[in-house]
């Protein structure tokens, strides 16, 4: 297992009120991402516990272009991930933001 | 004096010597061995029928028993590698050199018998190319195929799975060849002749049925939500802005995804009836619910499948079948439908590189060609035009005179980034050219070359290849597609950005796709369980697909 | 057949798949919309002590989501496993959290419990952790059922509900199974590896649904209803056996015992799930596992009714 966790700035809030929400399931090529509305609005972190090691570039990279696109400031996302592939990861990061705009 | 028809002597003097182990054509089981001993000699050409899905087994069973101090350094000369005799035949030296098509279950260790000099390399064909040379320069001595039923004349049947037979026999029979067929079972009136008695020279009933392997079977509780988005990519931004009605699907999941779509998305976009109207395609369980839905107005087919027997029997508006009501298949002709009379071919590969040239050799395995080839590239030889075959062609030379200009046929690769075990779909240097320096041969195993492929669509968009004006461009196309790879993040994101302004790297969100959209809820049918319940129970999917 | 999701925006529950559904979405579309109250949610962060010794993922809720919420307008307490993770086993916390719900409904008394069971036993990395929880559990459930509260079981997931899973289910009020449900406590891999290929050929997939699937379930009266593989199909199925359902005394299980043994004694000499189908009367017993939903709902209506006065 390998741990890391990446910060970034936001250029702006994320949308909606939802204090927390979860998406996906940690299997094999699947991972879970919790999301919280805990942080500053103009910042968002991402911790990350993957069964891949040595991945941490593609990472990186995956979070880099979710925060450019999304701008997800004030939300902490806590992944548990069974090795998933990076196109699923981009997938499951989205859905987790799409329901935090969700009324509940 | 000269004399001009030693062959067809030759050929009487080995029939002759067959006849000592035959009732008139009929030849025991268990005497199998010794007629081919009788009929075959050192260094003759053999096309043992291993076909994509069927297999004369028996015979090959029969062949690897020889005495090799009879027959020996055969040349066998046969589409498909697929039993573990066809290679055993090189262990034990009764064969020599061997030239094929597709090796699919034993790409494995022909590759590691290749390396070990066990077996002299003709050549890998597409079938289509294996096919022309039966008639050229590989035409068989003796060929030993394999039927559903005979009568005593020796009028085979060969039930849905007609595959390769008609044109092994064709070479064989008219160039005074043998022709050996093994049957389930010796009838008195076969239900439909496909292969005529007089072409037949022996029949050998077999205590079991040849083996059939349910090859395109693809159970959609496989289906992954990245499959879809690639799936949905594909109808909305290639079938539906070209028309495509006339095509082949290869037998991924994405395409077979694509299949499950068009009855749910497809129908919501409108595109039922203007795409994917005719097919040169394997009977797929995948496509029943969009024949279904009236869909589907026609399909030719290389093979059967397993458990679609009474489906395509009940649908002969759909399919090609005889005057006993069941498919009728024949590879030569399906092939030649595929390279012609299709305007696009749509499949999955294991290995893309940087000019979109693809693979699906590794440096461990040699899986050979098969069709894909044929299907994937463009026919020089076409003339009759069609609306996307011309819309390519303009999209690819738009200053070109409009009279004169090719049109093109559209060659789509589809896949995710990454495939199974997280391996990447795009490589800087394909393993096939490894594969070619190590083996010393003089032609790398591409499967499609690059400069055939018109579009690439990954879950992160679609490359249109055709708009490409330099291998600058069509390199970063590709690089603009190629997700989270190596391949990928090399990407000069200036110039991607442009290409995308233009068109030529298309996203989902520019076809109005929302990624989260991707879901299996919109599959007609998510299980072979509902698969069989749109065929109205007449699909009958073999056990290792049921769970129920 | 006609599933597009663009039907599926306007109706989810009927229109998607039980098999298919994640716990959460399950637990979602199968109460009245927006009622789930989770307690110990996935931010509490109550994970396994044991994976990490053994280097493996952790999952926020480990594997099984517990709360309360209201099933047509009635309060109800839920559980569910999510067979993707792990395939849905029992471990100490994941096990702690189904025993904490029930003991709840043993102390309110009157509030019914829902199980959505998806489980392959007892997680393996914490056996002696998920066996004790088995026993925990199957003792809650009794003093849960003694105290007035039905527990009704749905079973109709990828991981099917084996093992201790079994025993669980064993114990409840009522259960409802979908034809993709299998319950069973040897799995059918335990079984050939035990006592050979002979007795059990777990790759022969026709062989393991007749045995173990849930067609199979409700024809020998051991599931309370057989239901379509929709979400909708559970709820209206959980509605109904909770009005069916009858209280439970020391006469249920009695009765309960003269039911096992008349199945014994009517049925023990049979091989194969067919000959006992065939003695239950099912005219075309070799045809059932290839009947449609209602179709086959018509047959086992017809050749065994279920009487609450047993379990």
């Amino acid at each position: 297992m390998e741990d890391f966790s990446l910060r970034h700035d936001a250029r702006q809030p994320a949308g909606g009120a939802r204090k927390m929400a979860i998406v996906g399931v940690v299997a094999s090529g699947n991972l879970e991402v919790l999301v919280e509305r805990v942080v500053p609005e103009r910042e968002c972190l991402v911790e990350i516990r993957t069964t891949a090691e040595g991945f941490g570039a593609v990472w990186n990279a995956v979070v880099a272009d979710f925060v450019d696109r999304y701008s997800p400031g004030g939300l902490k996302f806590s992944i548990n991930d069974g090795g998933a592939r990076p196109d699923t990861v981009s997938l499951r990061l989205a859905q987790a933001v799409r329901l935090m705009e969700v009324e509940q | 004096m000269a004399t001009w028809q030693l062959e067809r002597e030759a050929r009487d003097a080995r029939v002759q010597a067959g006849s000592a182990v035959a009732k008139g054509k009929i030849v025991e089981a268990r005497d199998a061995t010794r007629l081919l001993e009788a009929i075959v000699r050192p260094g003759d050409r053999v096309c043992l029928e291993g076909d994509n899905q069927k297999q004369a087994d028996l015979l090959s069973a029969a062949l690897l028993s020889v005495d090799v101090a009879k027959v020996n350094n055969l040349h066998m000369v046969q589409s498909g590698v697929v039993l573990p005799e066809h290679l055993d035949v090189f262990e034990r030296g009764v064969a020599k050199k061997l030239d094929f098509a597709y090796s699919g279950p034993q790409s494995a260790r022909i590759a590691t018998m290749l390396f070990g000099g066990k077996i002299e390399l003709g050549a890998v064909h597409t079938y289509l190319e294996l096919f022309a040379r039966y008639f050229i320069d590989l035409t068989p001595n003796v060929a030993l195929v394999a039927a559903v039923s005979a009568d005593r004349d020796g009028n085979l049947y060969t039930g849905p799975n007609t595959e390769d037979t008609p044109t092994v026999v064709e070479a064989t029979a008219f160039k005074d060849g043998v022709v050996v067929a093994q049957v389930n079972q010796i009838v008195d009136k076969v239900p439909r002749v496909d292969i005529p008695a007089d072409r037949v020279h022996f029949i050998v009933e077999a205590d079991k049925r040849f083996f059939v392997e349910p090859l395109f079977t693809r159970d959609p509780a496989a289906i992954t939500e990245g499959q879809i988005l690639t799936a949905m990519l594909a109808i909305k931004g290639i079938y539906g802005p070209y028309g495509v009605q006339r095509l082949n699907h290869g037998i991924g999941f994405s395409t077979a995804a694509i299949e499950l779509l068009l009855p749910t998305y497809g129908e919501k976009l409108g595109l039922k009836g203007k795409v994917a109207t005719h097919f040169a395609l394997n009977p797929h369980p995948a496509l029943i619910p969009a024949i279904e839905s009236g869909w589907v107005k026609q399909i030719h087919s290389f093979g059967s499948e397993v458990g679609m027997e009474n489906y395509i029997r009940a649908r002969s508006d759909i399919y090609f079948t005889g005057a006993d009501g069941s498919l009728r298949s024949n590879r030569a002709y399906c092939q030649t439908a595929g390279l012609y009379a299709c305007d696009m071919f749509i499949g999955s590969t294991l290995q893309i590189d940087l000019q979109g040239n693809s693979s699906t050799v590794t440096t461990s395995r040699i899986a050979g060609f098969g069709g894909a080839p044929n299907m994937g590239a463009d026919a020089r030889g076409r003339r009759h035009p069609s609306e996307p075959w011309l819309k390519a062609g303009q999209e690819a030379d738009p200053d070109g005179h409009v009279l004169l200009r090719r049109g093109r046929k559209l060659v789509v690769q589809i896949g995710e980034t990454f495939g199974d075990k997280n391996v990447p779909l795009f490589v800087e240097k394909l393993d096939a050219l490894e594969l070619a320096e190590k083996l010393n041969l003089d032609l790398a195993p591409v499967m499609i070359y690059g400069d055939d492929v018109t579009h690439i669509v990954t879950e992160e968009g679609i490359a249109n290849l055709l708009l490409c004006r330099s291998s600058d461009e069509r390199e970063q196309a590709i690089r603009g597609i190629a997700g989270y790879t190596d391949v990928g993040r090399g990407r000069d994101l200036g110039q991607v950005q442009r290409l995308r302004e233009r068109g030529v790297i298309r996203r989902p969100e520019d076809l109005g796709i929302n990624p989260l959209d991707a879901d299996r809820s919109i599959l007609a049918a998510r299980s072979i369980k509902d698969i069989v319940h749109w065929s109205g129970g007449l699909y009958e999917p073999p056990s290792k697909f049921r769970n129920w | 057949m006609s599933t597009t999701s663009m039907q599926a925006a306007i109706a989810p529950a009927a229109l998607t798949s039980w098999y298919e559904a994640s716990a959460r979405t399950r637990v979602r579309l199968l109460l009245d919309p927006e009622s789930f109250m989770e307690f110990v949610g996935p931010e509490k962060r109550e994970v396994s002590p044991h994976l990490k010794v053994f280097d493996l993922p952790e999952q926020f809720d480990d594997g099984i989501l517990v709360g309360h919420g209201s099933l047509g307008g009635s309060s109800v307490l839920i559980a569910a496993q999510e067979g993707s993770f792990m395939g849905g086993a029992f471990g100490e916390v994941h096990g702690a959290k189904l025993t904490g719900l029930l003991r709840a409904a043993r102390d309110i008394g009157s509030m019914p419990v829902l199980i959505l069971f998806d489980t392959g036993g007892v997680r393996l990395q914490e056996a002696n952790a998920g066996e004790l929880a088995i026993a925990e559990i199957m003792r809650a459930v009794i003093e849960a059922r003694s105290a007035g509260a039905k527990v009704i079981g749905l079973i109709g997931g990828r991981a099917g509900c084996y093992g201790g899973g079994g025993l669980i289910a064993g114990c409840c009020s009522a259960l409802a199974v979908s034809e993709q449900g299998r319950i069973a406590v040897s799995g059918p891999e335990v079984i050939e590896t035990n006592r050979g290929v002979e007795e059990f050929d777990s790759r022969d997939r026709a062989l393991v649904w007749r045995t173990m699937g849930g067609k199979h379930r409700r024809l020998l009266g051991a599931a309370d209803a057989f239901v379509d593989d929709t979400i909708q199909a559970f709820r209206d199925a959980a509605l109904v056996l909770l009005e069916q359902v009858g209280g439970f005394e020391l006469s249920t299980l009695t009765n309960e015992q003269v039911r096992l043994e008349a199945r014994l004694r009517d049925f023990g000499s049979c091989a194969d799930a067919v000959d006992i189908w065939t003695a239950e009367g099912v005219a075309d017993a070799g045809a059932v596992p290839a009947l449609p939903v209602n179709q086959f709902i018509a047959v086992a209506d017809h050749v065994r009714r279920i009487s609450h006065d047993t379990r």
